[in-house]
């Protein structure tokens, strides 16, 4: 189905970005599953927002998707292939379609900002370009333009390490675009950052996420920025799903079920 | 604020002698002496030995320029140059994928302890041994030093990016491995950016250490200008050994110049 | 509507001088190293035969004569390890009055950092080996000889690392000291010292460390130790003496290296 690496990415565009997940098992422990049996469908439009208390495996579950945990058992569909089944050369060709963004940002400190923008295109381009740092010129107008996008037009050249909390986030963002993917995860994307730049930059991932159409997958544990930026809200606790709805249908039982404890609700 | 003195005798020293300290030097000296003794290191010896030194040292000025042995200065110096230009390229070429395959947060376990075990047997051995063993395996010559300089350079250079890679951060590997690079590309871009400038560092004193130990392993056979030293002190020439002496501390010199430019150069 | 277009922008990942720079380097280094490919005379043959010659060399050292080393090899042992310890002391001491004298925050005249400089490099440009030959021709073979190369070597190492450390000191403690009216002695004793002890140590360790390993090959120019035991025993043809050489060296660098990092540990 997929053509041969560094072809373009526009003959290996799909237009079903839909997402099936069945009975994802995992257990970083033996007979200790973080995930129970977890199935979902996501079909493959907006944004989705993943909310519970920490070690719920909402990490978990967004990391089995790019097979940066490896799942004990069950089966990720998307695209025509199930993840969990891919190794060596078609798992780099299907982690290239699916880009991500981190909590603690996972830029290259030492690099150029532009530069980490160009590892987005690290999946599609032949080893000797990223060696001599000669990527073609399309590609370099395109960092800069999603540079633009993000708001990050004068910073090019800077080294990351220099940057806000904030702008590396932006950075990073940047980075999951350049892609050009059929599927967006972010882990945790403002938990490091303050509330106003929280806002910002999920403004900036919905926004960027629907202007390319490309469905997102957010794992958030402010509740309500969930409830402002989702089309989908998602509740996990104790490795399974126990809401499943659009925000304004998301009550405070349905959190209490989520969260547990009374005293952090209004 | 009280101003009752405190009875002296429960006033406590401010700067208790440091027992551990003073037992510690006291044992060492004790050391000294007693290594002394068993070394036959005796004021004595030494003061005769002195004398003699001094009448050696009146024997290496002034250093002789004569022509011929400047010829052969030139022609050993060349071939130490050689050899260490050589052996450092091939160590710093060579040293990165051993190092990386010895790093054991990206090598698989087995290839890591493999990698280890072999970096800890090259580095053992003092290059001058090495050198001996390569003398009697391939002849005498420059390829015995170089070979010899080759082990040394990967032994140190190859630990020491082993380590540096444990030490840095595998969150920009893990990003970059998201993006569906391949394992080249991740360690071009996630890994040795934050290696780099720390392998820079220690090419340039590897480079440094060849040079240096370049006119060491023909003192055993290894070519070079160890071996043209060797001769002049069995034949008492000892004003041609200090020529020997300068020119190799005039290399190494310029040798550290050279490291310092190419440091401030790609860090 | 139209504007010009300036085309796709541009960006490299060096400037223009940046780029020059490293070309230049790297011309040169291609220089160096293919003049050094041409020059060097290795017999092809040789080569090619090197692998073999090398399994062919430990083949004759298994098995290895273990009687001998209670003969020969213990003493020889014993007299490496006191060599490279004696020699660190001496040389640590010199080398500490040579850093005070480099150390650009203790000493102010260039000239003396310039002699201590000159020293330091000089000392450490000629290798310990080269130093026993000409401490050998003095003083005869020995362990003397062997001491004195192992301990004048390691001053330029020491004083080198032990200048950069004070002169890493912080100003504050010194500028209290000065304005308490301290004598110079106490300031180096109750200012300096205790911020380079930790650096002192570690390199200390560190060149004892390295010592071990030069005091064994010093042998083999008339420094005495393990090196005259392999001398002796490669002279003589006997390979399995020379392997029983070979692994004490292998085990006390190991032991060695297992000790100062434990030294490490526990003082710094």
């Amino acid at each position: 189905m997929d053509a041969a690496a560094g072809n373009s990415s526009a003959t290996d565009r799909v237009s079903d970005r839909s997402l099936h997940i069945r009975n994802l098992r995992k257990e970083y422990r033996a007979g200790e599953p973080v995930l129970r049996d977890v199935s979902l469908t996501l079909d493959g439009r907006g944004l989705t927002a993943i909310i519970g208390p920490s070690g719920t495996g909402k990490s978990t579950l967004v990391r089995c998707i790019n097979r940066l945990v490896e799942p004990t058992a069950g089966e990720i569909h998307f695209r025509g292939q199930d993840l969990v089944r891919l190794s060596g050369r078609e798992l780099r060709l299907a982690r290239r379609r699916i880009g991500m963004i981190f909590q603690e940002y996972n830029l290259v400190e030492r690099l150029s900002v532009i530069e980490n923008v160009l590892c987005g295109r690290l999946g599609y381009v032949p080893v000797w370009r990223a060696w001599l740092r000669k990527f073609t010129p399309t590609d370099i107008e395109r960092a800069f333009e999603l540079l633009d996008a993000v708001g990050l037009g004068g910073f090019a050249t800077q080294r990351a390490d220099q940057l806000s909390g904030g702008q590396r986030q932006r950075v990073g963002i940047a980075r999951a675009l350049m892609q050009e993917p059929d599927l967006l995860l972010a882990d945790e994307p403002t938990s490091s950052l303050d509330p106003k730049t929280s806002v910002e930059i999920m403004e900036l991932i919905a926004r960027r996420a629907d202007a390319s159409d490309i469905p997102a997958i957010v794992n958030i544990h402010n509740v309500e920025l969930a409830r402002r930026y989702a089309d989908r809200i998602i509740g996990m606790s104790k490795g399974e799903i126990v809401f499943d709805g659009p925000p304004d249908k998301l009550e405070d039982s349905h959190l209490l079920a989520i969260y547990g404890g009374e005293g952090w609700l209004e | 604020m009280s101003d009752v003195p405190l009875p002296a005798r429960t006033r406590r020293d401010a700067f208790p002698p440091n027992w551990p300290a003073r037992i510690g030097l006291a044992l060492l000296a004790l050391y000294v002496v007693y290594a002394s003794t068993i070394l036959d290191v005796t004021w004595a010896r030494f003061l005769t030995g002195l004398e003699q030194g001094s009448r050696f040292l009146a024997r290496m000025f002034p250093p002789n320029m004569a022509a011929d042995k400047l010829a052969l200065l030139y022609s050993g110096m060349s071939e130490s140059l050689q050899i260490a230009i050589i052996a450092t390229a091939i160590g710093v070429l060579l040293s990165l994928p051993l190092g990386l395959a010895a790093a054991r947060n990206l090598a698989p376990p087995p290839l890591a302890w493999a990698s280890r075990a072999l970096i800890v047997a090259f580095r053992t051995f003092h290059p001058v041994i090495v050198a001996i063993l390569f003398v009697k395996a391939v002849g005498f010559g420059a390829l015995a030093g170089m070979l010899a300089l080759v082990v040394a350079s990967l032994g140190f250079l190859s630990k020491l990016v082993a380590e540096a890679v444990e030490e840095m951060s595998m969150k920009p590997v893990e990003a970059v491995r998201a993006t569906g690079a391949s394992f080249l590309a991740v360690v071009i871009m996630a890994v040795l950016p934050q290696v780099m400038a720390r392998f820079i560092g220690f090419s340039a004193y590897q480079l440094d250490s060849n040079l240096r130990n370049s006119a060491l392993v023909g003192l055993v056979g290894g070519g070079g200008i160890g071996a043209t030293l060797f001769t002049a002190f069995q034949r008492f020439d000892y004003d041609f050994v200090l020529t020997i002496v300068l020119a190799i501390i005039a290399v190494v010199m310029v040798g550290e110049v050279v490291s310092g430019f190419m440091r401030r150069l790609f860090q | 509507m139209a504007t010009p277009t300036t085309g796709p922008r541009q960006w490299h990942r060096f400037s223009v001088s940046e780029r020059i720079m490293r070309s230049a380097f790297y011309l040169m280094a291609l220089i160096a190293i293919v003049w050094s490919i041409r020059s060097i005379e290795i017999i092809p043959e040789f080569l090619y035969d090197a692998p073999q010659q090398t399994v062919d060399l430990f083949a004759r050292m298994w098995p290895i004569d273990w009687a001998w080393y209670p003969k020969v090899v213990h003493a020889a042992l014993l007299e490496t390890l006191h060599t490279a310890t004696l020699g660190t002391i001496l040389a640590v001491i010199v080398a500490s009055l040579v850093a005070l004298m480099v150390a650009r925050n203790i000493t102010r005249s260039t000239l003396l950092n310039g002699i201590g400089h000159f020293i330091l490099v000089a000392t450490r440009s000629v290798h310990a080996m080269v130093w026993a030959l000409f401490f050998v021709a003095v003083f005869g073979p020995g362990a003397l000889a062997g001491t004195l190369a192992i301990a004048v070597h390691s001053i330029g190492f020491t004083g080198k690392f032990l200048s950069e450390a004070i002169e890493e000191a912080k100003p504050g403690p010194i500028e209290a000291l000065t304005a308490a009216g301290a004598s110079p002695l106490a300031i180096l004793l109750k200012g300096y010292w205790p911020q380079v002890k930790p650096a002192f140590l570690a390199i200390a360790a560190f060149r004892w460390d390295i010592n071990v390993r030069e005091s064994a090959v010093l042998g083999l120019v008339g420094g005495g130790g393990l090196g005259m035991a392999l001398d002796t025993a490669m002279s003589n043809l006997y390979w399995d003496q020379a392997g029983l050489v070979l692994l004490v060296i292998f085990v006390i660098v190991i032991a060695v290296e297992i000790v100062t990092a434990w030294i490490r540990g526990r003082i710094i």
